[in-house]
């Protein structure tokens, strides 16, 4: 415990209780153990709105410790609302250096992106979940979809999908991609946008996955199988685009359309604002401000 | 018909509290065989169909069945999982109302290719070729294969019911009350399908109905029910020609002619 004499009131290190921490701790070894499979836990109520991170709050601040470095990205940027206040509020309750860099972060907290430079072995990577149950708007039983997940009974799945391409004539799912963790349980990579599900396969970093208002904690442990579901004649793809960051020209990258003025000006920016920076620090330029024709698909 | 049954139910009794839902049925179906169950409403229909189709819990009783590979399984001894995939691949069931049976909010196509995707079939082209297919056997048109359930009519969806349970083959379908609620020209034109399927795939059903007419032209056998207990069985023109017991009789007698 912190005994700091201020006039403040006092908070345990990093916001939770011990016993706490303990139980999420438990709920996190059980992700770990079982990859994919959601684990329910006693959410706390956080000094903040469902919705904003409450589930990704709990589960870094039950593993951070007084050595961490902490990074907080919401859509790959570092420095809007969501990341800019996550990021305060543990440096405020604990303590913990704070960075925007990738490289240097033992722990990431993401909202929605997971980073372009790859992770490395040791770091974790803790995303926020709204909804963790990836069969919810298809089967809203609950006592139905955890029979699911325990007889493998995963057909309702490309149900989905196959309405996809009925209706759009490809799979026009794009964000909240399901997947296969380790030819086992299907799960919900909470709306990262399907461009990051290679990135999970066979990461190098631990990722934990928080669902704070739906009580449910899951993981994928590292060099771990991240398989997205498919048709076998209609595979798989991840988003394409047609021309480079306009800002630091990087290419392969998943990019923010930026609305410039009202006459239809628009550039294509990299959403990881840390990868963007240090490319442009490196000295790699893109077609600044050029309005774009890029197109996301 | 083959020498052994292929569903057996021996004194299956289901009590609701002191309620009867069922009591003391037995019955023997062959493979091939339509069994209509039929009895005013309240009399237990519906509670012994799913005593029978694992959907409800028998009090007590026994009910087996025999597998694909010639054994005979007690249902209620199997585990979950296998009585899961005896439900979506060797079975079928029909509901009365057809958005009980039916995802209202996928495409007709998904609808029949779902327990096609649960079996594993992970080609879009042959799963969507298959679903175009069977909607054309009950009388859809193909141009309709992506139109959500809700946009058709009560005698389509019920039709679109029947080829979802059909497209995996199954060799058992229960069904209730298939034509609940169907005006007389749309039941007639269901009935004439539902005959031609179970006569070309060899289908046995348990169909449960308190139309005897439905009876009359579905099935082979008949077990009529009263207050759960079953008070006469026999072949269906038997028994609707030369009623024996005095409430079949009054069944048979308040068919109204037209």
């Amino acid at each position: 415990m912190n005994a700091h004499a201020e006039n403040i009131a006092q908070y345990n290190f990093a916001y939770l209780d011990e016993q706490t921490k303990r139980m999420i701790r438990r709920a996190i070894l059980k992700a770990i153990a079982i990859p994919g499979y959601q684990v329910p836990f006693a959410s706390r109520e956080m000094p903040m709105p469902y919705g904003w991170g409450t589930g990704g709050v709990q589960v870094t601040a039950s593993i951070i410790g007084p050595d961490d470095v902490l990074k907080v990205i919401d859509q790959g940027s570092d420095d809007t609302t969501n990341a800019v206040s996550i990021r305060a509020f543990f440096q405020k309750v604990a303590e913990v250096a704070v960075t925007t860099e990738t490289g240097k972060a033992s722990i990431i907290q993401t909202r929605h992106r997971i980073p372009e430079e790859p992770l490395k072995a040791g770091q974790v990577l803790v995303y926020q979940v709204p909804i963790p149950e990836p069969l919810r708007f298809l089967e809203p039983r609950e006592t139905e979809t955890r029979k699911m997940h325990a007889l493998e009974e995963y057909g309702l799945m490309h149900v989905k999908l196959y309405e996809d391409i009925a209706q759009h004539g490809h799979i026009a799912t794009t964000y909240a991609y399901p997947v296969k963790v380790e030819g086992r349980y299907v799960m919900d990579p909470s709306p990262t946008p399907k461009f990051d599900n290679p990135k999970m396969h066979m990461s190098a970093a631990l990722q934990l996955f928080g669902a704070g208002r739906e009580k449910r904690i899951y993981a994928i442990p590292p060099y771990t199988r991240v398989e997205s579901l498919d048709f076998e004649d209609h595979p798989f793809e991840v988003q394409t685009f047609d021309q480079p960051c306009a800002l630091c020209g990087g290419a392969g990258v998943y990019l923010d359309e930026v609305v410039l003025d009202d006459a239809g000006g628009r550039m294509f920016v990299c959403s990881d604002t840390d990868y963007c920076e240090k490319r442009q620090a490196e000295g790699h330029a893109g077609p600044t401000g050029s309005p774009g024709e890029g197109e996301v698909q | 018909m083959t020498a052994q049954p292929l569903f057996t139910v021996r004194s299956v009794s289901k009590f609701y509290g002191n309620r009867i839902g069922c009591e003391d049925i037995s019955f023997d179906l062959w493979p091939g065989e339509v069994l209509a169950v039929v009895g005013e409403s309240g009399s237990g229909k519906t509670t012994l169909l799913n005593c029978l189709s694992t959907r409800l819990l028998p009090t007590s009783g026994v009910v087996s069945y025999r597998m694909r590979d010639g054994t005979s399984r007690d249902l209620y001894r199997m585990s979950e999982a296998e009585r899961r995939f005896l439900m979506r691949t060797d079975w079928g069931f029909v509901h009365q109302n057809p958005a009980d049976g039916l995802r209202m909010t996928v495409s007709a196509g998904a609808n029949v290719g779902e327990r096609l995707m649960a079996l594993g079939d992970r080609h879009y082209g042959q799963i969507r070729a298959t679903a175009t297919d069977w909607l054309g056997r009950v009388e859809i048109a193909g141009d309709r294969v992506d139109d959500q359930p809700r946009a058709f009519s009560g005698g389509m969806r019920q039709r679109l019911q029947i080829a979802r349970n059909l497209v995996t083959g199954p060799r058992l379908m229960f069904m209730d009350e298939p034509t609940g609620g169907l005006d007389v020209s749309v039941q007639a034109r269901l009935l004439d399908l539902l005959r031609g399927l179970v006569q070309d795939m060899g289908l046995a059903a348990i169909v449960v109905t308190h139309d005897l007419a439905v009876a009359r032209l579905l099935s082979h056998r008949m077990i009529v029910m009263k207050e759960g207990r079953v008070v006469e069985t026999g072949l269906t023109d038997r028994v609707l020609d030369d009623p024996q017991a005095p409430y079949t009789q009054l069944l048979v007698s308040s068919i109204l002619q037209v």
